[in-house]
């Protein structure tokens, strides 16, 4: 470890969200690394400005929304030095300069000077009860004024001018909203839902004045009213200037940093002087500025790997969504939707309802959105938004939102809003809605992660996801930053999974250490979810060559059997598609009468589950299913499962094809093999479809003239039919079609994606260029396939069983007889 | 007074692996980890009572098979947010030797 006096100095300017998430993102990646000293003109922690409306509104209090106290400073050792101001930065000599004249060193230097609020040049504006709305400070003006005067006047009809306006009219102050357009928060509302929007304002009291250009604040000792372009005046005891925000960069500025409408920052957040960083408000990167927090805490989450000394990580602009924080109007807009010549619109509007959804297409993908009185699908958009999805294939059921494509009814069912907080919103945990808006507020929690690490909601199967960043969004109030386009692999790294297959295969990589080092991991050894997945990475990408790592398998792969509630294992042999014998039914009963094996259960991939085997008994259990010609059915694997098959052509009256048949030859050639998440598959001897085919990740339809191959169908969490990949003459065809597509999917999938998921990502016209259009690809993909069997179907039962493989793995290393 | 037991080699174990100790009053897992260290905790998560025994280890941390609660192997607290703590006991190794020392106390419940 570094000792102190060998620590390098950062002097952060602002003691704002984003200079302060900066930090934290720093601490967590560098805890030793630098003397932090941290300078904020207003005179308390680091609060969560966002919340200013709801403090305003008396929803909240100044309590509710800080985020970093005074202790948390001294925690960490971070010098807080609130309440003074940074005038002058010496970059010269590498210092800062207070108003009082302090001179403080830095190595590093961080500006986070934020944003100001824009006041309107006109006569009058510095009178008495004239104010911006940027801090607490204006906040406590505010609420003082509205306790002792009657009529306020709001200028700007944007975001921030009506949130004062709610919060004033809530205050019981009769307000007037002025805004120079006719339309309402015309950066993010179209004029349709902005007449809305002024419609449902105004039945709550609320009055406007619009299009209306300000003239003059009038008044003597304190603003007494305000009067407009065309003549008329209105009375005004508070004025309060809302018309905008600009970035606070004259520091930087007159430190000779080169600005233009913020100070100008590289994609590494640095500014033209190197050793100069900047994030939030006050910057201007690749020509936009942000006043929204996603993007800031996008911004501060690569200055902190830069400041860390990784040096890897870039920022490559944000997409923003907003909402307004009025309690009871449920307004979401993102991206871009003014109309244009290449743009497509769907609109649904339904007037008696209160409803208005507007979604921007271009080029087959979501670029902009705007909803009105029916947001529960906001995030959901945004999220197809950022990932540019092309969302073509759901097209016409689009503008209904995620609760109509057949998600089972498990995402988007109702509003959050409307649910009690007894509503259990994560049912894997048990987790009410009002538990998860609890540990939020109480906790502040920001992220998705933040929230399934305190509540475990969402942190099990994952499908009320969309519903935790619901409650996420409606508790927060608004600019709740969904989760990032590219998702790291896990909290161990900054890194994609894209970015850690591509990088495996690029530097030849070929141990966890090796992958680990080479990327930088932040862990020593990783955690439970990187290892396994770099475990299954390695082996798909060097089948013969990279030897599999035990302790980096979740322990069902280990000792190949499923763990139950009370540490005992399942086990299930291979039944082939489904077909048995009286030898192998009679074996079965003999080792569940042998070992005592509480339960034994027909599964739904039609085969044999033992229940209840202890892990000792588990090396004889399978030598004598061994014994009787059986072998490891793998229902524990991220591989081959089952081939679920009908009775076929050979029996069935109906059959147009050997579907027994063709189940058995896949599974004879598929099994062992190891995929990025489970693999079920399904033949169908006819459309009647009894091997319920459809719903498999892969399942073939026989039909009179062939094989019809259908894929990335589910039937758990999700529910989805399958999609049509192609139709073949053949059963050659049919299983080299399989395989190959197969291939592809350990190839391009991420660990525990299942192929459905896989598909939507890259999308089922890319999948059937490769493996249907492109039959060069589609062999040397089957070969790939074939290749890496020959290392991967031998039985892992017979291996530990008869061959000794982890003898240590089944038997206690001791037995201790305590007195 | 600390009694030590002989329970193995410490190869006997997996370097991020662990074995168990079978005792009358339930499991002890022994845990190895990356640089060789051993630790000892009784074989139940705080949380739902799963086999720590056969979870993954990283670091000096074991993450329960169950439901992926994370437990610290020296002093066996959940690494927070999560809470609990499972019982630990003293484990040393000796030229190769793993030493056991059962917390009596702490084996039972």
């Amino acid at each position: 470890m570094l000792d102190k006096v060998t620590k390098q100095k950062l002097v952060v300017i602002g003691n704002g969200m984003a200079g302060i998430r900066t930090v934290e993102a720093l601490l967590e990646r560098a805890p030793d690394l630098y003397d932090i000293t941290v300078f904020g003109s207003e005179p308390y922690g680091n609060y969560n400005r966002i919340l200013l409306s709801p403090v305003l509104a008396g929803e909240k209090t100044v309590d509710d929304i800080m985020l970093n106290t005074v202790d948390w400073y001294e925690d960490n050792n971070i010098t807080l030095r609130k309440g003074e101001t940074v005038t002058m930065i010496d970059r010269r000599t590498c210092e800062v300069v207070t108003e009082a004249g302090a001179r403080v060193p830095y190595d590093r230097l961080l500006i986070a000077t934020g944003s100001n609020p824009i006041m309107l040049p006109l006569p009058g504006k510095e009178l008495p009860g004239v104010i911006g709305f940027r801090d607490i400070y204006d906040v406590d003006r505010m609420i003082k004024a509205s306790t002792d005067y009657r009529n306020a006047v709001v200028i700007g009809g944007g975001l921030l001018g009506l949130e004062a306006a709610n919060g004033l009219m809530k205050r019981g102050m009769n307000v007037t909203v002025v805004h120079l357009l006719d339309t309402l928060m015309e950066r993010q509302l179209d004029p349709v839902a902005g007449g809305l929007l002024r419609k449902s304002l105004e039945e709550r009291g609320m009055l406007f004045k619009m299009p209306a250009q300000t003239q003059a604040i009038l008044g003597e000792d304190r603003v007494t009213g305000v009067r407009f372009g065309d003549g008329t005046e209105l009375p005004a005891d508070l004025v309060v200037m809302a018309v905008g925000i600009r970035p606070s960069f004259e520091l930087a500025k007159k430190a000779g940093l080169y600005c233009e409408r913020g100070i100008v920052v590289s994609d590494t957040m640095q500014t033209y002087d190197g050793r100069i960083y900047a994030v939030g408000e006050c910057v201007q990167h690749r020509r936009q500025t942000y006043g929204l927090v996603a993007p800031l805490f996008d911004q501060a989450k690569v200055c902190a790997n830069h400041l860390a000394m990784k040096g890897f990580a870039t920022y490559d602009g944000s997409v923003t969504s907003t909402k307004l924080k009025v309690t009871g109007i449920d307004l979401f807009s993102a991206g871009d939707f003014a109309p244009g010549p290449d743009k497509e619109e769907i609109v649904l509007q339904d007037a008696n309802r209160g409803v208005y959804k507007r979604i921007i297409l271009k080029d087959k993908k979501i670029v902009g959105a705007v909803l009105y009185g029916d947001t529960i699908d906001g995030p959901w958009y945004f999220q197809h938004l950022r990932d540019g999805t092309d969302v073509s294939h759901m097209r016409e059921r689009l503008v209904f939102g995620a609760a109509n494509l057949g998600d089972g009814g498990v995402s988007g069912q109702s509003s959050v809003a409307a649910m009690s907080d007894e509503t259990e919103i994560c049912g894997c945990n048990g987790v009410c809605k009002g538990a998860i808006v609890k540990a939020i507020s109480e906790k502040k929690l920001f992220t998705l992660d933040d929230v399934r690490a305190h509540t475990k909601a969402s942190s099990s199967c994952g499908s009320c996801t969309g519903l935790v960043e619901q409650v996420l969004a409606f508790t927060l109030g608004g600019d709740y930053s969904a989760a990032p386009k590219v998702k790291p692999l896990c909290k161990c790294t900054d890194h994609s999974h894209d970015d850690v297959r591509r990088v495996i295969v690029e530097q030849q990589l070929k141990t966890i250490p090796a992958v680990m080092r080479f990327m930088e991991w932040k862990t020593q050894n990783g955690c439970h979810s990187c290892r396994p997945a770099l475990n299954y990475y390695l082996l798909a990408t060097w089948p013969g060559e990279y030897r599999d790592d035990q302790q980096s398998r979740f322990i069902n792969e280990r000792v190949h059997a499923n763990i139950q509630k009370d540490g005992t294992y399942s086990v299930v042999p291979r039944m082939w598609g489904g077909v048995t014998t009286p030898s192998e039914l009679r074996a079965i009963a003999d080792v569940a009468e042998k070992f005592n094996i509480p339960t034994v259960k027909v599964t739904g991939g039609q085969r044999i589950d033992l229940l209840g085997v202890k892990k000792e008994d588990l090396p004889a259990v399978w030598a004598d299913l061994n014994d009787a010609g059986m072998v490891s059915g793998h229902a524990y694997a991220k591989g081959l499962r089952t081939v679920k098959t009908c009775v076929g052509s050979e029996w069935c009256r109906f059959g147009t094809q050997d579907s027994t048949g063709l189940g058995v030859k896949l599974e004879k050639f598929m099994w062992g093999s190891w995929t990025p998440a489970k693999v079920k598959l399904g033949v169908s001897g006819c459309p009647r479809n009894c091997a319920e085919a459809t719903c498999k990740d892969v399942g073939v339809v026989c039909v009179d003239s062939g094989y019809e191959i259908h894929f990335a169908g589910a039937a758990g969490l999700h529910i989805k039919g399958t999609e049509f990949l192609t139709k073949v003459e053949t059963e050659d065809e049919a299983l080299e079609v399989i395989v190959a597509l197969t291939q592809l999917y350990r190839e391009e999938g991420w660990y525990l994606e299942r192929m459905y998921k896989w598909c939507d990502r890259v999308s089922l016209e890319q999948i059937r260029k490769r493996v249907v259009d492109d039959i060069t690809n589609r062999k040397a993909l089957f070969a790939r396939f074939a290749y890496s069997q020959q290392f991967s179907q031998s039985d892992p039962w017979a291996e530990r069983a008869s061959q000794g493989v982890d003898r240590n793995e089944f038997a206690p290393i001791a037995e201790l007889e305590l007195a | 007074m600390t009694s030590w037991i002989e329970i193995g080699a410490l190869t006997d174990i997996p370097r991020l692996g662990s074995r168990v100790v079978r005792t009358p009053h339930g499991n002890i897992a022994v845990f190895r980890t990356e640089s060789d260290e051993v630790f000892a905790l009784d074989d139940r998560c705080p949380h739902k009572g799963g086999p720590l025994s056969q979870g993954i280890v990283h670091n000096k941390r074991v993450t329960c098979p169950l439901h992926n609660f994370v437990i610290e192997l020296a002093s066996g607290q959940a690494v927070a947010p999560d809470e609990g703590c499972t019982h630990t006991h003293p484990a040393k190794v000796e030229n190769g030797v793993v030493w056991l020392s059962v917390r009596l106390a702490a084996a039972v419940g």
